[in-house]
């Protein structure tokens, strides 16, 4: 198994304006990158299950080849500040991707 | 002109820059310096209130370096969402801090201020002719989230900017804006290309945030040519690398390939990141697409109550063991005093799901202590005090299962323990409006000193 913590250099969530949250990991090489990619390592169903979300709140997971990146969008659980908020910038809603490892 | 030089001092208005960097800046000659004040990130409350959520002190320090570097150098000043949230309020607050600069450094200059407050009225227009579209997944607008909002504001494209530079502006005060719109306005006002252009901005609005190591406290320049824009750092201890910059390309975006803005998107399916040398990285290839109609964006906060808080800690293992059956019973408790009170009771448990509440994979717990806030909101600060004060004493005195601990259940930091927490505010807006003319939404308002 190979953990993605040891394929990244960057994983981090935010906010993506007030209603999604935004997460990024960036690989630390070109060949991790196209090596997830290929696998499906990162896809909407992966995150929807870390999360325990439906998978029609995961927006988006897009490659972004420029920055070696793979992103995932999924709608916020609430509005940014609303009442129950508990990280109005979602800065601290990563650490579930830090859990992830794949068979390679 | 083969190319337009923009200095981006700092990421936000008030985050500060070495002064070394800015005189770096300064010296490549730059045509204009721009700075992006705002951003919705702190929540609803700023732009609610019509508060600032930088400091004063900072923004006058940022300011007035600019704005005398900008005078010295017959360049302008073009500074956007004034204040942070970017309405009047926050508007009247940075044209004050200006003022005072003005005063103190004896300049005489001409000031464009653009406002973005959108009316109610021009909402509701919009409402009633289904041209009010929610940005997916912002829910439909209710006649309410406009009636109730202390604030709509619309976030200006490049074109006001360009209507005040047009006019001589020495420095333009801006209400609500596209990140990129000040950054980008100089260079499309002089016929540069928008894809170009914006792209730029779009990564200029963070400053030095794009490089490595990144920082919102250092400035960045960007050179916009017909075809291309070059990034550097302007401090030697930071690189601008095309990872540090495509990487940012990411930042705080739904989709890095289509950025969607006033008037039209950016595309970068096409887009290619060069190294040039350890400072500079060459960006070609992004495209502006126009939309038709012309839209802008709306943001809005409403006021929904007031909140009062109590942060307390617990050590005992058999209460942390007997957690959910106590906030259960607190809450049933609560009601069953005041169940004529209309008001909004939660705890944030640290320790357990308090960072990540719903979303927290991790239910099973071993910390050996937990934080408690115990967060009451209601329609009057005094129902809140209420709510929060009693839920507080109950939680204090609550005998469950397996108590062995009888002179109470929580560790207060603080006395008082409860902290009045004011006005609580809510995003009722977040859409996007047809407009006929991108400057329609955005008068502005001359002065001159």
């Amino acid at each position: 198994m190979v953990k993605l913590l040891d394929l990244a250099k960057v994983i981090r969530s935010k906010n993506s304006g007030p209603y999604e949250l935004t997460l990024d990991i960036i690989l630390k090489d070109e060949e991790s990158y196209r090596l997830l990619i290929e696998k499906q390592c990162i896809t909407k169903d992966v995150i929807a299950k870390l999360y325990r979300i439906p998978v029609e709140d995961v927006i988006n997971v897009i490659h972004f080849e420029p920055a070696h990146a793979i992103k995932a969008t999924i709608v916020r659980p609430m509005c940014s500040g609303d009442l129950n908020e508990t990280d109005v910038y979602g800065a601290q809603q990563h650490a579930p991707l830090l859990q992830l490892e794949f068979d390679l | 002109m083969d190319n337009i030089k923009v200095l981006s001092p700092t990421a936000i208005l008030g985050y500060g820059f070495p002064i070394s960097s800015f005189e770096a800046g300064m010296a490549k000659l730059p045509d204009c310096i721009a700075v992006d004040a705002g951003s919705t990130d702190p929540g609803p409350y700023y732009l609610g209130a019509g508060l600032s959520f930088t400091d004063r002190y900072a923004v006058k320090r940022d300011l007035s370096i600019m704005i005398q570097a900008g005078i010295e150098h017959h360049i302008p000043v073009l500074i956007g969402s004034a204040g942070g949230s970017g309405a009047q309020p926050h508007l009247k607050w940075n044209l004050e801090i200006i003022e005072e600069i003005i005063q103190e450094q004896h300049l005489h200059i001409k000031l464009a201020v653009i406002s973005a407050d959108v009316s109610k009225e021009r909402a509701l227009f919009a409402l009633s002719r289904g041209e009010l579209k929610p940005l997916h997944p912002a829910p439909e607008a209710t006649e309410a989230d406009i009636t109730e909002a202390s604030h709509i504001v619309g976030q200006m494209g490049v074109e006001p900017f360009i209507e005040a530079l047009k006019e001589g502006a020495d420095v333009i005060l801006a209400g609500r804006s596209y990140d990129p719109s000040m950054f980008a306005a100089l260079a499309i006002h002089r016929g540069f290309d928008p894809g170009i252009a914006l792209h730029c901005g779009k990564i200029l609005e963070c400053a030095a945030i794009a490089s490595t190591p990144g920082s919102g406290s250092d400035c960045m320049l960007g050179t916009i040519y017909a075809d291309r824009f070059v990034l550097e750092t302007l401090n030697p201890a930071r690189r601008c690398t095309t990872l540090s910059v495509s990487a940012h390309t990411l930042y705080e975006k739904t989709n890095p390939y289509i950025l969607p803005g006033p008037g039209g998107t950016l595309d970068l399916h096409q887009t290619q990141f060069t190294q040039l040398n350890d400072q500079q990285v060459e960006v070609k290839g992004t495209v502006f697409m126009p939309s038709d109609p012309y839209t802008v964006k709306l943001e809005a906060a409403k006021c929904v109550g007031y909140r009062t808080v109590s942060i307390a800690g617990v050590r005992d293992p058999f209460f942390i063991q007997a957690l959910d059956e106590i906030l259960n019973g607190v809450k049933q408790r609560v009601h069953d005093n005041f169940k004529e009170l209309d008001y909004h009771l939660n705890f944030k448990i640290y320790g357990k799901n308090g960072v990540m509440g719903e979303l927290e994979p991790i239910s099973e717990i071993h910390s050996h202590e937990l934080g408690i806030v115990i967060d009451a909101v209601a329609k009057t600060q005094d129902i809140a005090n209420t709510v929060c004060s009693f839920a507080r004493s109950t939680m204090l005195h609550y005998g469950y299962t397996g108590r062995i601990a009888t002179a109470g259940n929580l560790a207060f930091p603080y006395s008082p323990s409860d902290a009045k927490m004011g006005e609580v505010y809510q995003f009722c807006l977040y859409h996007i409006i047809d407009v006929q003319d991108p400057l329609e939404l955005f008068p502005i308002e001359w002065r001159v000193y």
